[in-house]
């Protein structure tokens, strides 16, 4: 177990290489360039050039490459081109938000996936399984930025219930230590800016998480059915197990290894409507400043971002190949 | 008599409403500003973006200012300056009693450095002990665009309170020049202490001091109890300036009160203000112009003026601002807004005539379009504050054209390299949409930089024309104000009778805020100052 965990870390790097190099020729090939953006009409051919000059943008694309390279093994994630500043910094301020946003919306997705998707199999062909089948379908293609909007007008605007939008509210004070607002309240003890924290989370998470919960019920429902089935299922029940047992205890836990796939590739959706769920509700994480970037063409955010990105799904898509032998030890991992 | 008594009743009555209706500001409270984003960085000697700018605008002063809704000058920092006769020496008297929200004094030396930081070569003259000037972190965009290199040959503080720039050509717009945001001044001690911080750490003498800054959410600044000026606010106790990327969202922020104003409305959604009952609206006519270009390096752009003016005619401009403005714009006469000293109120509208486009093009040589191969009309995949939807607008003008024989396609780029081509002027370019938003209220800003092909090959719209550069260099060199005046419109009127581009609009900016915001102003330079902006509670 413990060397397949560190040989999946070692192929961690050249993942991570080859990720920076299709990121950089991209980038590259894409049309326009930081500069022209960041002068716009009043752009001189002498200030551009200067900028240029600057940046290092006229140097040969393979020095350009190298030196983004060099300054990486040495930790040195460089300077974003449009605010000046260390991109690390950037990225401390921005990542938590987006990971707090993320695992709420992947915990209600895994909650109420797995949950529809139980009682749909157990339930095939009821009013209820057709029903929250109808409800996966929806969710699926629901596009998100409409769908956050409605939530604001019923839950915000007409119901009063929740903030519309940003994090915290105006006039709430919260001492921050790790940008984890959440977790900041409760460090400095601050009941108060918790529950603000907390409302302003619900609305973004439940809007991000209503794709993955869809595609989790589905996918659950169908393993489900499957296990169900089988042989095994109709001895638990011969030898007088209650239905609860028979379920949680039998069918789900061989059930889930699909479940626990489907789930793994979701935060990659996850991060994905980020960058929509973040716009519209004014949260100032990593996707939306990864939108801007490739808007303006900060190539130093778009790289480094792409790179700490990726290196989250190798990380997750490890977490999950680990799960499957924690969940169905018939599974080994070598 | 009782009559005369009755009416003295009504008058002081009357004037007793009047009195009340101009109620006295009252101090305190907090305002929320929702803006569409985030602020790059806050050194006004880097930035070029209006988000960066707008917290600039209330942290950092000038040595001179633009009057509260024109463009006219008064003094800022600076109590008052004399100008030489040859135009080449410009002496600033400062105001005495300022300080730096850091407690550092405000003086000369901090004017020489604030200006003599941005300069290539540092010719610089501190009074008494000055300063060592860090090297530039990059080219400051603003000083090299303004050509303040070209015009400073050095900066010096002759005493405590005195300023001396001395000039290397007569230049009249360098005055205006002061006023803008990149040559505000800040405090020496804040930008030496940390010269990579200073960009999040800005320490000004403005009248509100800031105080933190959450990335892509909100900067905080909070009122400067030690204002120099005593004669008005700030009134407010803190102001909040809320990134809320989305526009709709933004509205709903408003109608429930969370923000007090919210700029960029969707049109639509000024329509719903005008109905609400808590909302006002707050309108400008914006300091800009939306154009449609020739390319003048080929033929038959160049030299067939008949052409240019069929276009001119053929195109239905107000349908565009009717229609794709939504009402947020007005119809160009000039190439300069109509807000700005030079306009020329005597040059004709150009008339929308299908008739007219056609005797034109006729007489130019193409009689219904014949002998010309389809055209190109470049058009910005962007908003732009002079033009909200360039493709929508180019669809629209290659139906008019269509119209009078012209066949003509649409254009675009992503807009980096929209940009960058459409300055190398390819011959696969015949017309293009572009425009402008003027920095300083000069004319020159606009006239010189937009239209003047001979002075630059870096002017985008490379018209050569020797009547108009000799306007252009004479509107500089001239410093009388009512003489200036007078060159600008003789330009604006030969940019009409020879159409290098045609003026398409000038868009309005119009902001919905809570009724209780008072005494916010939209100013045409788009900066936003919240000095004398009160809460009525």
């Amino acid at each position: 177990m413990g060397a397949f965990i560190l040989r999946r870390i070692l192929i961690l790097f050249p993942t991570l290489l080859g990720v920076s190099i299709i990121v950089f020729l991209m980038l590259h090939l894409t049309p326009g360039d930081p500069a022209e953006l960041l002068l716009g009409e009043r752009a001189s051919p002498e200030a551009l050039a200067e900028l240029r000059e600057h940046l290092g943008l006229n140097r040969p694309l393979l020095e350009q490459y190298g030196l983004f390279l060099k300054r990486l093994l040495r930790f040195d994630l460089g300077e974003t081109i449009w605010t000046r500043q260390k991109v690390a910094i950037e990225i401390r301020q921005r990542f938590p938000a987006t990971i707090e946003l993320s695992v709420a919306a992947l915990l209600i997705s895994c909650t109420m996936g797995v949950l529809l998707g139980i009682v749909s199999a157990t339930r095939q062909y009821s009013l209820f399984d057709y029903l929250s089948m109808l409800g996966a379908l929806v969710g699926v293609s629901m596009p998100i930025f409409w769908l956050g909007l409605v939530f604001m007008l019923v839950f915000s605007v007409n119901l009063g219930w929740l903030p519309i939008s940003g994090r915290l509210s105006v006039g709430v004070e919260l001492e921050v230590i790790t940008n984890f607002y959440l977790l900041d309240a409760l460090l400095t003890n601050n009941l108060e800016a918790f529950r603000d924290a907390l409302w302003h989370l619900i609305l973004p998470a439940v809007t991000l998480s209503t794709i993955p919960t869809a595609i989790v019920a589905r996918m659950t429902r169908s393993a489900m059915l499957e296990v169900l089935r089988q042989d095994y299922i109709k001895t638990a029940r011969a030898k007088g197990l209650s239905p609860f047992q028979v379920i949680f205890k039998h069918a789900l836990r061989n059930a889930l290894i699909p479940v626990v796939t489907t789930v793994g590739l979701q935060f990659g959706v996850l991060l994905g409507g980020a960058i929509l769920t973040e716009t519209i509700f004014a949260w100032p994480g990593v996707g939306k400043w990864m939108y801007d970037a490739v808007m303006q063409r900060d190539y130093m955010v778009i790289q480094n971002g792409t790179l700490l990105i990726a290196g989250l799904f190798v990380v997750i898509n490890l977490a999950v190949d680990v799960l499957y032998a924690v969940i169905n030890p018939r599974i080994s991992v070598r | 008599m009782n009559r005369t008594r009755t009416l003295c009743l009504c008058l002081a009555l009357a004037l007793g409403f009047a009195l009340s209706a101009q109620a006295a500001p009252k101090p305190g409270g907090t305002l929320v500003f929702g803006r569409g984003g985030d602020s790059v960085g806050l050194d006004p000697a880097y930035e070029t973006d209006g988000n960066s700018f707008m917290i600039g605008d209330n942290v950092f002063e000038a040595l001179v200012f633009y009057k509260d809704e024109s463009v006219e000058l008064e003094p800022g920092l600076a109590e008052s300056w004399t100008i030489s006769p040859d135009g080449l020496t410009y002496t600033f008297k400062l105001r005495r009693g300022v300080t730096f929200h850091d407690g550092t004094p405000f003086n000369a030396n901090a004017v020489v450095f604030s200006h003599g930081r941005q300069m290539k070569e540092r010719k610089v003259k501190f009074f008494g002990q000055g300063w060592e000037i860090p090297p530039q972190e990059r080219t400051p965009e603003y000083w090299v665009s303004m050509e303040m290199d070209k015009t400073v040959e050095a900066i010096e503080a002759v005493d405590e309170y005195t300023v001396v720039y001395r000039l290397k050509r007569v230049e009249a717009p360098f005055l205006a020049n002061l006023g803008m945001d990149f040559a505000d001044i800040i405090s020496p001690t804040a930008f030496l202490k940390n010269p990579k911080e200073f960009v999040r750490n800005p320490v000004g003498t403005g009248p509100f001091r800031f105080v933190k800054w959450v990335k892509d959410d909100q900067i905080v600044l909070e009122k400067n109890k030690q204002y120099w000026d005593k004669r008005g606010g700030p009134y407010l106790d803190r102001v909040i300036f809320r990134a809320i990327p989305e526009n709709s969202v933004r509205f709903l922020e408003l109608k429930t009160g969370n923000i007090h104003i919210c700029q960029f409305p969707n049109p639509a959604d000024i329509e719903l203000a005008k109905k609400d009952p808590k909302m006002k609206l707050v309108s400008q006519p914006g300091m800009n112009i939306g154009y449609l270009g020739f390319n003048h390096t080929k033929e038959p752009w160049k030299s067939n003026v008949k052409l240019r003016q069929a276009i001119a005619h053929a195109i239905n401009r107000k349908a565009i601002v009717d229609n794709i403005y939504q009402g947020q714009g007005q119809l160009a006469r000039n190439n300069i807004p109509p807000t700005m000293w030079g306009y020329n109120e005597q040059v004709p509208l150009i008339e929308y005539s299908v008739e007219k486009a056609k005797a034109l093009l006729a007489e130019a040589g193409y009689p219904e379009g014949k002998g010309l191969e389809e055209i190109t009309l470049w058009s910005m995949p962007v908003a732009r504050p002079y033009n909200p939807e360039g493709l929508k607008v180019g669809v629209a003008m290659v139906a008019d054209l269509a119209k009078v024989g012209i066949r003509a396609r649409v254009v675009s780029y992503e807009w980096g390299t929209y940009l960058k081509r459409q300055r190398e002027q390819p011959p696969d370019m015949d017309l293009f949409q572009l425009g402008w938003t003027g920095d300083n209220g000069d004319p020159d800003n606009f006239l010189a930089v937009l239209f003047d092909g001979l002075a630059s090959s870096a002017i985008r719209t490379q018209w050569h024309n020797e009547r108009y550069h000799e306007l252009m260099v004479r509107g500089r060199q001239t410093t009388d104000p009512a003489q200036r005046a007078e060159i600008y419109k003789q330009a604006n009127l030969l940019l009409y009778e020879e159409m290098p581009v045609i003026p398409i609009a000038h868009s309005t900016v119009t902001w919905p805020m809570l009724k209780k915001v008072m005494d916010f102003k939209l100013h045409p330079t788009a900066s936003i100052r919240m000095k004398n902006v009160w809460l009525e509670k």
